[in-house]
């Protein structure tokens, strides 16, 4: 039926919409689509580009885009673990930190090594490039180790007491960057004073990028069958073991996974930042980013970017009532929480290729509403 | 035909709640075999230890000659054995197809593809609900669902937990029929009822289930004539 579809390797994860329309449909080729999504991520990087250089985005709305960014890797990260594992993990700031403070202290020791100085990451030259982009594999690793240290014992437990041991697992990383200078004995993290010194190596351009692969990763790996295995165990434990899924081995890649690309925000975020301070990364820092995916919507991709860019823009632009942003994200997690308790956009997912498809087929609106009269039948 | 699975003096236990209480069975290569019993037997204890989900106490389970013990379950259902859990447990936030391409997790895609059209034959129900949520579907289908979805791992020996839990007696009918046309097609099966007559009327053999410990053995239609059993599980 649907064997021009991809040849049945590319499946949609949440509901089977392609199996439901007959043939004779217009269908697009993995291939096609891959080409479709480069392209158009391309062009919106060269149109932002293009509006920085042109002088059209402000210093400050550029640094505000990079944490947008950044604040995407976190939610999406934490959105692995959360919507798509069905755990509650309350330390995501902990992986932040770890992958912030390790990619820092890397590029900072390094620099001297390469013969570079803060001009060079500026400029882009190669061997900043290099640096980067292994300072900032070095941030997700090193936050993925820590991941699979506290994973294994704590996904032996499950719902609040998770949420318990990875919140105190934070705080320990935490206390840990203030005091560690004092253990090994010479500057390492800067203490409370923080680390500075840090090659402002984030920009526009590398973070889109870094956005894109993280993105584009996470959402080949949900499709493949360590997704369909991990989505298995959010929807019943039991019954994934049951049917084979190595659930102890699942839980952990899902947790290490979420853990790592945190780690990579937390590396991009230090260069765009600048310093780097224990205190920023608090309980208050893990609560914003799951506040991004609960709002989101748990287990959607597009809600977890969505939410994040909203919520990273709304107190910039509210910098004059910046007091009352906890009150308005307190508000705002009750209002969703009542009148939306699955998110913004629940588990729905837009697809670029799904959504042409239609587009081509004509279906756009008739099959939603097809759809709908489907499921209303389906419950009566 | 061989002995299939063997279990030896299986002892469970809940932390201080000893649930099985050492016993003894096997099941006969191509047999359907039901234990059957009140609730708190031991029954659903006893399968899942099968499956790996629990731990045994102490005690031996022998597939083929293989222990099972300390087995994880996913390589429990890639060396042949299917459980399809009390209560169904389908995955409700996938599809009908999705369900089952998930019972074949242990195989490749194309063995899949395969059993995956045999299943369809087997429950045309199915078939038609391909694209649907599995939790939107009724409890009858969902069963049928949960069955296939076991099935698709291509189990030699298929363990079905109250498989007529919750469902109307027509269905019920249905269920078991279904069940005895796998048996007729090489399946071993080990079922696990409440529903004792029926579970005892396409049985090959039985054991009753008391509190953890098994009462008493015999030939289906034995069971269903004896006195005690009669009075204790068929309503006199």
């Amino acid at each position: 039926m649907d064997q021009e579809l991809n040849g049945g390797q590319e499946r949609p994860y949440v509901t089977a919409k392609a199996s439901k329309h007959g043939g004779g449909r217009k269908t697009l080729s993995t291939k096609k689509r891959y080409i479709i999504n480069a392209l158009l991520f391309v062009a919106m990087l060269a149109i932002g580009q293009g509006l920085i250089d042109g002088d059209f985005i402000s210093r400050y709305q550029t640094t505000v885009i990079e944490q947008i960014g950044i604040y995407i890797i976190m939610a999406v990260s934490l959105n692995v673990a959360t919507g798509y594992l069905g755990q509650l993990p309350l330390g995501h700031a902990g992986f932040m930190s770890v992958g912030g403070y390790s990619c820092a202290i890397f590029i900072i020791r390094m620099m001297p090594v390469f013969d570079l100085n803060m001009r060079s990451f500026v400029t882009g030259e190669p061997m900043a490039v290099v640096l980067f982009v292994v300072g900032v594999l070095f941030g997700g690793l090193m936050a993925g180790l820590s991941g699979l240290i506290i994973g294994i014992p704590a996904l032996r437990l499950k719902g609040d007491y998770l949420a318990i041991i990875t919140l105190g697992f934070a705080e320990i990383i935490r206390v840990v960057m203030l005091n560690i200078d004092g253990v090994v004995g010479f500057e390492l993290t800067g203490g409370a004073k923080g680390l500075t010194g840090i090659p402002s190596y984030t920009n526009f351009l590398n973070t889109f990028i870094v956005v894109g692969i993280v993105l584009f990763l996470i959402h080949t790996m949900m499709k493949s069958r360590h997704g369909r295995a991990i989505l298995a165990i959010r929807d019943n434990e039991i019954a994934a073991e049951a049917t084979g899924v190595n659930t102890t081995y699942y839980k952990t890649l899902a947790f290490v996974v979420s853990a790592f690309f945190a780690g990579v925000g937390g590396a991009l975020y230090a260069g765009c930042i600048g310093v780097m301070a224990p205190a920023k990364f608090g309980f208050m820092k893990s609560i914003e980013i799951l506040v991004m995916v609960v709002l989101g919507g748990m287990g959607s991709m597009l809600g977890s970017v969505l939410s994040a860019t909203v919520l990273t823009i709304l107190p910039e632009a509210l910098r004059a009532f910046a007091d009352y942003r906890m009150v308005v994200y307190a508000v705002v997690l009750i209002l969703v929480m009542i009148f939306r308790p699955q998110g913004l956009l629940g588990t729905y997912d837009f697809s670029m290729g799904d959504f042409l498809e239609k587009l081509i087929n004509g279906e756009l609106f008739r099959g939603k509403s097809k759809q709908k009269s489907e499921e209303v039948e389906a419950n009566a | 035909m061989g002995t299939i699975l063997s279990v030896k003096d299986l002892r469970v236990s809940y932390g201080a709640i000893k649930a099985v209480k050492g016993i003894s069975f096997d099941i006969s290569e191509g047999e359907i075999v039901t234990l059957i019993g009140a609730n708190g037997a031991g029954k659903s204890t006893t399968l899942n230890t099968i499956a790996g989900l629990l731990k045994p106490e102490s005690g031996e389970v022998k597939f083929k000659g293989e222990s099972l013990i300390g087995i994880k379950p996913h390589k429990i259902v890639s060396m042949g054995i299917a459980l399809c859990p009390e209560g169904r447990r389908v995955f409700t936030q996938m599809s009908v197809e999705e369900n089952l391409e998930m019972g074949g997790y242990t195989r490749s895609d194309a063995e899949n593809q395969e059993t995956m059209e045999r299943v369809y034959e087997r429950f045309p129900r199915l078939k038609e609900r391909m694209g649907q949520s599995a939790g939107t579907m009724s409890g009858g289908e969902q069963q049928m669902l949960a069955m296939g979805r076991a099935l698709m791992s291509r189990p030699q020996l298929l363990m079905l937990d109250e498989p007529s839990m919750g469902l109307a007696p027509i269905l019920v009918q249905e269920i078991f029929d279904i069940v005895k046309e796998l048996n007729e097609q090489g399946t071993t099966i080990l079922l696990v009822e409440q529903n004792a007559s029926m579970a005892l009327s396409i049985a090959d053999r039985g054991y009753v289930l008391e509190t953890g410990t098994i009462t008493k053995t015999g030939t289906g239609q034995e069971l269903l004539h004896d006195d005690d059993v009669r009075k204790a599980y068929l309503g006199g």
